[in-house]
């Protein structure tokens, strides 16, 4: 229950970067913590108390493996995610670069030319 | 049959590709590679549509496990339904349209290949969203779609464009973080992401009720920001008006529709139903949008600008009619997003003909077009007596379906916000047309010359649709719309419909 409401908390922490920071490379930081709470919280749904890790060796039996492990589907999901945010964060940091050569400044009160 | 419903999804994605390959060797090739894949998809996509396919198609050799009532899905499951079938059928027809307008949109500059890298991507991100059986897959194929179309809006690389992709992609990816928060709610609560186990679970009401609500609350706030809703609207009206013409007819025509409006119907009608707190929530939505889009659009002089805005708008029509969850309710509101397609990717890609034409985008310095570029003014024309509703098009039989469904389902106040809009939609557009086409030429417009065929052929296409789907719709295109509707709310006392989709993955009925 802590690690959920700590998994919030970060979520949190994620959303005011985003919203609140004018200057853009913060934002692209608070996209990133955002991005880790909720993997991070992917994580934790999957978790068991007292389990290992889902590795199935050769031989292992079946039933003793789904009841000794924990859940592995979370984690193959928080891969994709994580390569997925990945790409996202490339792509924000190409924009944060092209915007600051256009403008010199990272500040978004300053650069903000489109209205509405 | 079922092998074929990968091919929607790998066709494009190998077009992507192909594109990426031969951007030095022949970069000439790749504006080709785009409008083969696209005739491609929609030669798929209407063998699908007149033969009625439906069924599942497992990746990766897994598939179906257990038996009877324990039976359980494991793997990615693509399927192909009524409600898939019409929306593939659009994407395959605007981005037919699009990839012909392309050819001689854009001039063979250095970018240009890696423009059909992401047109083929976008696509594929968009047919996989439409195909996707459980919830993480939509997720991915929502991400593979939007992160191409962030680069797309970004593509012509000014200060502003790159100000509204940074604006867009923030956005859009707060909006994707909550449909992934969303999901793995219900996967905490059930154990499922299959959308056919996940609405039987929630059937069993194996999801304690705040969960629920809370996941719930994560897909309108995600889908709501994907269909652009009005609160969480703002991104649109940059982005779409700063992505070139033929893409900005494929977002505003198809991208707000099959991430937002397809996935708020499958999730919500087939997986998490509507009950009352969605149902208002979604028809606030609707009604501020319908009235939100339509006034900030009068103030608008960039014509891209009053077209996004009139998208946000007419995404309100679709959501009043699917929160109704009645069948003629969803039908309606399916047939206008059909008919939304239609015309808005005709008015964008008109938009960029008559940018070719003046020089300018702002209406202001437009005029007497109709005498130096006729073809085009006669697309214009067409699309924008659609969008406003005039009876021969489809654009006034889908706003009346909307309001009888209205008026049947009680929700008489909604009906007269909804009639009220429309006549506001008809103002601007009166405005548009008086404003570019006729009045005086000027001067500088003296030798303005017509785009080519390439250009205002694919806008004369998509309106002799639009009047063809608002003449001939008893015959054939309710056939459509209705298996669609069918696949999402049944008529008439029948089975509902999540069990129908239940049956689609698993075979056989769920005992």
């Amino acid at each position: 229950m802590t690690f959920y409401a700590l998994t919030f908390a970060l979520f949190g922490v994620g959303l005011y970067g985003l919203l609140a920071k004018r200057n853009i490379l913060k934002k692209v930081l608070g996209l990133i913590i955002l991005d880790h709470a909720i993997n991070l919280l992917l994580v934790a749904v999957g978790y068991r108390a007292g389990r290992g890790a889902p590795i199935r060796l050769p031989g292992d039996d079946t039933t003793a493996f789904v009841l000794g492990s924990v859940d592995p589907l979370p984690q193959a999901l928080v891969l994709t995610s994580i390569v997925i945010g990945l790409g996202v964060t490339m792509l924000l940091v190409a924009m944060v670069v092209r915007l600051h050569q256009r403008y010199g400044t990272l500040d978004v009160d300053q650069m903000d030319r489109l209205k509405g | 049959m079922e092998t074929s419903v990968p091919a929607f999804v790998a066709l494009p994605l190998f077009a992507g590709f192909a594109c990426l390959l031969l951007k030095r060797a022949a970069p000439d090739a790749t504006p080709w590679i785009s409008v083969g894949s696209m005739l491609g998809l929609l030669a798929l996509a209407a063998i699908a549509t007149a033969r009625g396919d439906g069924g599942v198609a497992f990746a990766g050799g897994w598939g179906l496990r257990g038996a009877g009532a324990d039976a359980f899905v494991v793997g990615i499951a693509l399927v192909l339904d009524g409600l898939s079938r019409l929306f593939l059928l659009l994407v395959a027809v605007v981005g037919t349209a699009s990839s012909i307008y392309a050819l001689r949109y854009l001039a063979p500059e250095a970018g240009r290949p890696l423009f059909h890298v992401l047109f083929n991507v976008l696509v594929a991100g968009m047919n996989g969203a439409l195909l996707a059986g459980d919830l993480f897959n939509l997720y991915v194929f929502v991400e593979v779609a939007s992160v191409a179309s962030y680069g797309l809006v970004a593509y012509r690389a000014g200060g502003t464009e790159v100000e509204a992709a940074f604006k867009y992609l923030v956005l859009g990816t707060l909006a994707s973080t909550a449909i992934l928060l969303g999901t793995t709610v219900l996967y905490a609560a059930t154990g499922y992401l299959n959308m056919a186990d996940l609405s039987a679970g929630i059937a069993r009401g194996e999801v304690p009720r705040i969960p629920l609500l809370f996941a719930s609350g994560l897909f309108v706030l995600g889908f709501g920001t994907k269909t652009a809703a009005m609160p969480f609207h703002a991104w649109l009206p940059d982005a779409h008006p700063s992505a070139p013409a033929p893409i900005s007819a494929m977002l505003s025509g198809l991208l707000i529709k099959t991430l937002g409006i397809y996935a708020l119907v499958r999730v919500f009608s087939v997986v998490v139903g509507i009950d009352d707190h969605v149902r208002t929530t979604l028809t606030v939505l609707g009604c501020l949008s319908m009235w939100g889009g339509v006034l900030l659009a009068q103030a608008q002089d960039d014509l891209k600008r009053i077209l996004a805005f009139h998208s946000v708008s007419q995404m309100g029509y679709v959501l009043i009619a699917i929160a109704l969850d009645t069948w003629l309710g969803v039908a309606a509101g399916l047939f206008h997003a059909m008919n939304h397609a239609l015309f808005k990717s005709a008015l964008f890609l008109s938009s960029g003909s008559l940018e070719e034409v003046t020089g300018t985008r702002r209406l202001s310095g437009m005029g007497g077009v109709f005498q130096r570029a006729p073809a085009t003014s006669v697309g214009l024309v067409g699309a924008c007596l659609s969008i406003s509703g005039i009876p021969p098009f489809n654009g006034f039989w889908s706003k009346l379906l909307i309001l009888i469904a209205l008026v049947s389902a009680g929700q008489m106040l909604v009906a007269v916000l909804a009639a009220g809009a429309a006549l506001m939609t008809l103002v601007t557009f009166v405005k548009v047309q008086r404003k570019a086409l006729f009045g005086t030429l000027p001067a500088r417009l003296a030798d303005a010359r017509e785009v080519p065929a390439a250009m205002y052929l694919p806008v004369l296409a998509l309106v002799v649709l639009c009047l063809l789907s608002g003449l001939l719709w008893p015959v054939g295109v309710d056939g459509v719309i209705g298996a669609a509707a069918s696949a999402v709310r049944a008529p008439f006392g029948e089975r509902p419909a999540a069990a129908v989709y239940v049956e689609t993955i698993h075979g056989e009925p769920p005992r």
